[in-house]
């Protein structure tokens, strides 16, 4: 590209708009969005599902496929306008000079080709290579992405890679021409976190190293801070606030960001003392958007006959290249604390409601294509010991197939226990199965689950759904009696009462969630399990139904096993924490035992994993090399061995051989690991809060 | 593996003792009897003559006992006829002054006497069934990469012009079944006094009266064009427009993949991306569909031979069918479940081969 100056943006897009169009009308996906990236500089895209992200990044590769078209505006790469390109140009531009990494790697890669051949085959297309040369490069790069035994996986298919390892690949596919713009569409976003840090870490390391323009896309607003260096926030098709990561961190100058960082957990956050402001109403469906301000409907800042007048611009705002689509950005007190935050008070825990002793639960699995093969014990829960107080919140950490659902299936009844005891209210539940199980104890345990979109019946109206869990749980005496009673719980779950009458479509993910609690609460259960209650939701949302489930349960005195991997959330919400892996319990104390050294090695991992959309937040890289040991194969020892940076510290090969005891340290804070009482009190925090 | 197949030799096996138990109780329902025993001595015989003519060739045995000795696991039986002379399962047709053995069941390779043909079953079949073995030959010349080419080519880009008229192509020939195409075709290519043959002899293009012939008679000493290609066409339509819709739907389904994205985004050409990253993840739903075909097959190989009169398996059977020939429809039953056991067994072994994510144990 001679005629290209490298002190100009790689990529400059301008008034773009963007529509879909389907059989019925034309969604406008994107207006009027504008943006540029500099060469060497990492663009963070943000906001909420839907908001038009991807639709960006694809129009970017021109990839919207048949029903999708740029209406209006450029997209400049390198100073030539990618909206006017025909076909054979963009293939020339795809794969070598910019490249794109989206959310699922397994469905990225293609089944049937070997890793190799899917990997040479971008420098033999773009460079002419030969073959030979082509696998060589894989090999390095593959080497560059940081993956054991290159020659291995460029010989597997792409089922025999891990999560994380195939994300690698996908990654490594991206820079194997060193293109100088990368799109990465939620690279992380299925992934456990640890894993994620990693492939955070090399995102980053590899930018550097390559020179790499990034455009990238999350919902994350700690993974941006850590990754950008520029942050772009989008709502419903528009960018509402730009500039650089930290300004807009720190002195935000655009309402929705303001909203979105108040309903994000922060260290510090304290459920009672500064709960979660969750954003009032919903985000607009593009052919419903508000006349003036997309955001003035939820906006607390809202002026009649102003912000609905006109089409708002882009203001710019003192900084560095920030801007900011808000009116009144300079009128506003950007510092005054929110209005509507109520301290709430702290409850007191209760009498012992449920009660696990030494519980155990292994699955045998046969492996093998034609049903022959041998059969594996998975160890999915060893020798579980906890117990849970009435109205007391126990959070399950753990990463995937750690064993945490699992654990909530037995409790259920849904699976029976291997081995152990289950006592709820000093009633052994331990191998009754749920259908043996009294109406009595049903109620009384009932489960919220991850994906709200799965579990209601989609030919059902709201309020038959509930009045069907009325009924089972045997609540109310007459149809009338359940009907009322019906209202009272969407009163519960804060849904208006005309819901009642509408399908599970007519819902947002979490109205839905909101109608998967009241039917848990239905019977009116004492324990709840929720299984990922809002890892599936927005984050705007997710405070929304967390603060919900937090004031029935202050309501009902309920007992909540929130099971989540997400730390934030967890220290949030919950008083007691139980951290899990591979099966065992590693860990378990109060939250501020948990969140505090000593930490068990996996958990001083896990927090450090963990992104904190928080500047001023300083904190301890520890990046855990290798991946989950299968629960099928699990390392003999300690299992968390394989990956264990204290390692050394334990004399002999203690660690390899032993399974470790469970220490009890003072306030009865449990930590399984052989590491002395010395050395665990030498930790260090992992996160710390700078001076403001 | 190696368990996975014993297992379905085993299933083959069950199943095609079940079958043929079926068929032999069927076969040997009195009436069948009766009807055989007129037809093999005399069609005038009394009542009493049926009888005595049943019991004197072995069929007054209990039916368990006489398909335990088809099968060779009880000693045929013996007897003597009204007129004196030794009778026997076994005694048939043994040239004379041989002890003729005990057992003389299939498991002996013995698969008895057709009464339709005056030969031996095995005789029989095997000349069928080589006739037939080339007929499924060339249907599935033509009809396996016609319907994988019609089915990729529309499939790589749904909705367009194509696609369209491919897939109504393909629609019309799964709506028409053998009989009525191969009429069709016949009669267009075939009849001296219809369709474009009587109109190519006036202009002199060819030289006979039509221009295929009707019949496939002649194909049985030699094959040609002319004699063959109407029923190999008439078979492999049908098909060709079923495989073809397979192929489509997983075609289009491949190519909504978010791994044929990312192969176009990197820069592969549209070609490319059908043929190195579509075609093969696209091709395992169609293979097991082709391979459950040839079962099928045999079905339209049926209605085929007898219209066009070529002596194949299916016109075999019409014949055995017809006419209670006992022993060749059992042999025809434990044929047909053997293809279709034999054609799952690879297309179920050929699946785990075209995809690596199921790997043998
Ligand atoms: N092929 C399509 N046809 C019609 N509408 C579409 C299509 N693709 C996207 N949209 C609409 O365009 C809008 C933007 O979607 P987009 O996928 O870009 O959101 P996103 O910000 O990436 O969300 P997420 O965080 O969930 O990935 C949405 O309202 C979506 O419904
Ligand atoms: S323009 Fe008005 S409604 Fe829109 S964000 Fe600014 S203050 Fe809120
Ligand atoms: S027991 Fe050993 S390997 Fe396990 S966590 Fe402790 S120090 Fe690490
Ligand atoms: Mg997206």
């Amino acid at each position: 590209m001679a005629d290209w100056d490298p002190s100009k943006p790689i990529l400059e897009i301008e008034n773009l708009s963007i529509s879909f169009f389907t059989r019925a009308r034309e969604i406008p996906a994107v207006m009027d969005f504008s943006c540029s990236v500099m060469p060497g500089e990492a663009m963070g895209l943000v906001g909420e599902s839907g908001c038009g992200k991807s639709t960006v990044a694809l129009a970017v590769m021109r990839d919207l496929g048949k029903t999708g078209r740029i209406v209006a505006g450029s997209i400049r790469f390198k100073g030539r306008d990618l909206t006017t390109m025909t076909e054979a140009e963009l293939q020339k531009i795809r794969g070598s000079e910019m490249a794109m990494i989206y959310q699922e790697p397994m469905a990225s890669l293609n089944p049937a080709m070997k890793i190799g051949a899917q990997l040479a085959e971008v420098p033999v297309i773009h460079e002419g290579m030969s073959k030979s040369d082509a696998w060589a490069l894989a090999r390095q790069i593959v080497a560059d992405v940081r993956l054991p035994d290159p020659d291995r996986i460029l010989n597997a298919y792409p089922h025999q890679l891990s999560g994380g390892q195939q994300q690698r690949i996908v990654i490594a596919m991206a820079l194997m021409s060193k293109p100088a713009l990368l799109i990465l569409d939620e690279p992380t976003t299925a992934l456990d976190v640890t894993v994620e840090a990693g492939i955070v870490d090399l995102v980053k390391a590899l930018g550097e190293k390559y020179g790499t323009s990034m455009l990238f896309i999350s919902h994350n607003l700690g993974l941006v801070l850590d990754v950008c260096d520029r942050i772009c926030v989008m709502y419903s098709g528009e960018a509402v606030e730009t500039g650089n990561v930290e300004q807009v961190f720190t002195e935000m100058r655009h309402p929705y960001t303001q909203a979105l960082f108040r309903s994000i957990p922060l260290p510090g956050a304290d459920k009672n003392a500064r709960p979660l402001i969750s954003i009032p109403g919903n985000f607009p469906l593009p052919h419903e958007r508000p006349p003036g301000c997309n955001f003035g409907p939820r906006c607390d800042y809202f002026q009649a006959g102003r912000c609905d007048a006109a089409e708002i611009p882009m203001f710019p705002v003192p900084g560095d290249r920030h801007a900011s689509r808000c009116l009144r950005w300079d009128e506003i007190d950007w510092t005054a604390p929110p209005a509507k935050r109520v301290a709430k008070e702290k409850l007191p825990v209760g009498e012992v409601v449920l009660k696990m002793e030494d519980l155990k639960k292994y699955y045998s699995v046969s492996t093998g294509a034609f049903g022959g093969g041998a059969t594996k014990v998975v160890k999915a829960n060893e020798t579980l010991s906890f117990e849970a107080r009435e109205g007391e919140t126990l959070a399950i950490v753990g990463e995937s197939g750690c064993g945490k659902s699992t654990f909530a299936k037995v409790l259920m009844g849904l699976e029976t226990a291997t081995d152990g005891q289950i006592m709820l209210f000093d009633e052994n539940v331990q191998s009754t199965p749920i259908q043996k199980r009294g109406a009595d104890t049903i109620s009384q345990v009932q489960m919220v689950f991850q994906n709200p979109f799965d579990t209601l019946n989609p030919s059902m109206t709201v309020g038959r759904q509930i009045i069907r869990a009325l009924e089972i749980f045997g609540v109310g005496d007459s149809d009338a009696d359940r009907e009322r009673r019906m209202l009272e719980l969407l009163d519960l779950v804060k849904l208006p009462r005309a819901f009642a009458e509408r399908m599970p479509r007519q819902l947002s993910g979490g109205q839905k969630q909101r109608v998967g609690i009241a039917r848990a609460f239905a019977g009116g259960a004492k324990v709840v399990v929720a299984d990922e209650p809002v890892s599936a939701l927005d984050v705007s949302v997710q405070a929304a139904v967390t603060d919900l489930l937090m004031d029935i349960q202050r309501q009902n005195r309920t007992t909540l096993l929130f099971i989540s991997h997400d730390l934030s959330i967890v220290r949030y919400l919950s008083d007691r924490v139980m951290v899990m892996y591979l099966g065992h319990v590693v860990e378990m104390g109060t939250t501020d035992q948990v969140f505090a050294p000593p930490y068990h090695p996996y958990t001083e991992a896990l927090l450090s994993a963990v992104p904190i959309a928080d500047p001023h937040v300083e904190k301890k890289r520890i990046v855990l090399e290798g991946e989950i040991p299968s629960a099928v194969n699990p390392p003999p020892g300690c299992p968390f061995q394989t990956r264990c940076r204290w390692k050394s510290q334990v004399p002999g090969n203690l660690c390899e051989v032993e399974v470790p005891p469970v220490q009890v340290l003072e306030g009865g804070h449990q930590i399984k690991c052989h590491l002395s009482a010395e050395v665990l009190a030498k930790m260090e925090p992992v996160i710390k809060i700078a001076a403001e | 593996m190696l368990l996975f197949v014993l297992r379905r030799i085993g299933v083959m096996i069950l199943t095609a003792l079940a079958l043929t138990f079926v068929v032999f109780y069927l076969t040997n329902l009195p009436p069948n009897l009766e009807k055989l025993a007129k037809s093999e001595a005399s069609a005038r015989m009394t009542d009493e003559q049926v009888d005595s003519w049943l019991a004197s060739n072995g069929f007054a045995q209990p039916v368990l006992t006489r398909y335990a000795e088809w099968l060779g696991v009880l000693p045929g039986w013996t007897g003597t006829s009204s007129d004196g002379k030794p009778m026997g399962r076994c005694l048939n047709r043994i040239p004379a002054g041989e002890t003729p053995p005990a057992y003389c069941g299939i498991l002996q390779g013995n698969w008895g006497w057709s009464t339709v043909f005056k030969q031996p079953v095995s005789e029989v079949l095997g000349r069928s069934l080589g006739h037939t073995g080339w007929l499924m030959l060339w249907v599935m010349i033509v009809m396996v990469p016609t319907s994988l080419i019609l089915g990729v080519l529309s499939g790589m880009r749904e909705g367009s012009r194509t696609d369209r008229v491919l897939s109504t192509f393909a629609i019309a020939t799964t709506a028409t079944p053998e009989y009525v195409s191969g009429v069709i075709f016949i009669a267009l290519f075939a009849s001296a006094t219809a369709g474009i043959s009587p109109w190519l002899a006036e202009m002199g293009w060819i030289e006979g009266k039509t221009l295929f012939q009707g019949t496939a008679t002649s194909a049985m000493d030699g094959l040609t064009f002319w004699n063959f290609g109407l029923p190999v066409l008439t078979i492999a339509l049908y098909g060709i427009g079923y495989i073809a819709r397979m192929t489509r739907a997983s075609m289009t389904e491949v190519m909504t993949q978010q791994y044929i994205r990312t192969a176009r985004l990197k820069g592969v050409s549209f070609r490319e991306v059908v043929m190195k990253h579509a075609l093969r993840n696209a091709l395992i739903a169609p293979f097991t569909v082709i391979m459950l075909q040839f079962p099928w097959l045999l079905n339209g190989v049926v209605i085929v031979e007898t219209l066009f009169n070529y002596k194949g398996f299916g016109w075999t059977l019409v014949q055995a069918a017809g006419n209670n020939d006992i022993n060749m429809l059992l042999a025809c039953s434990v044929v047909a479940v053997f293809v279709v056991l034999v054609t799952q067994l690879i297309s179920d072994i050929g699946y785990v081969f075209l995809n690596p994510r199921i790997r043998l144990a």
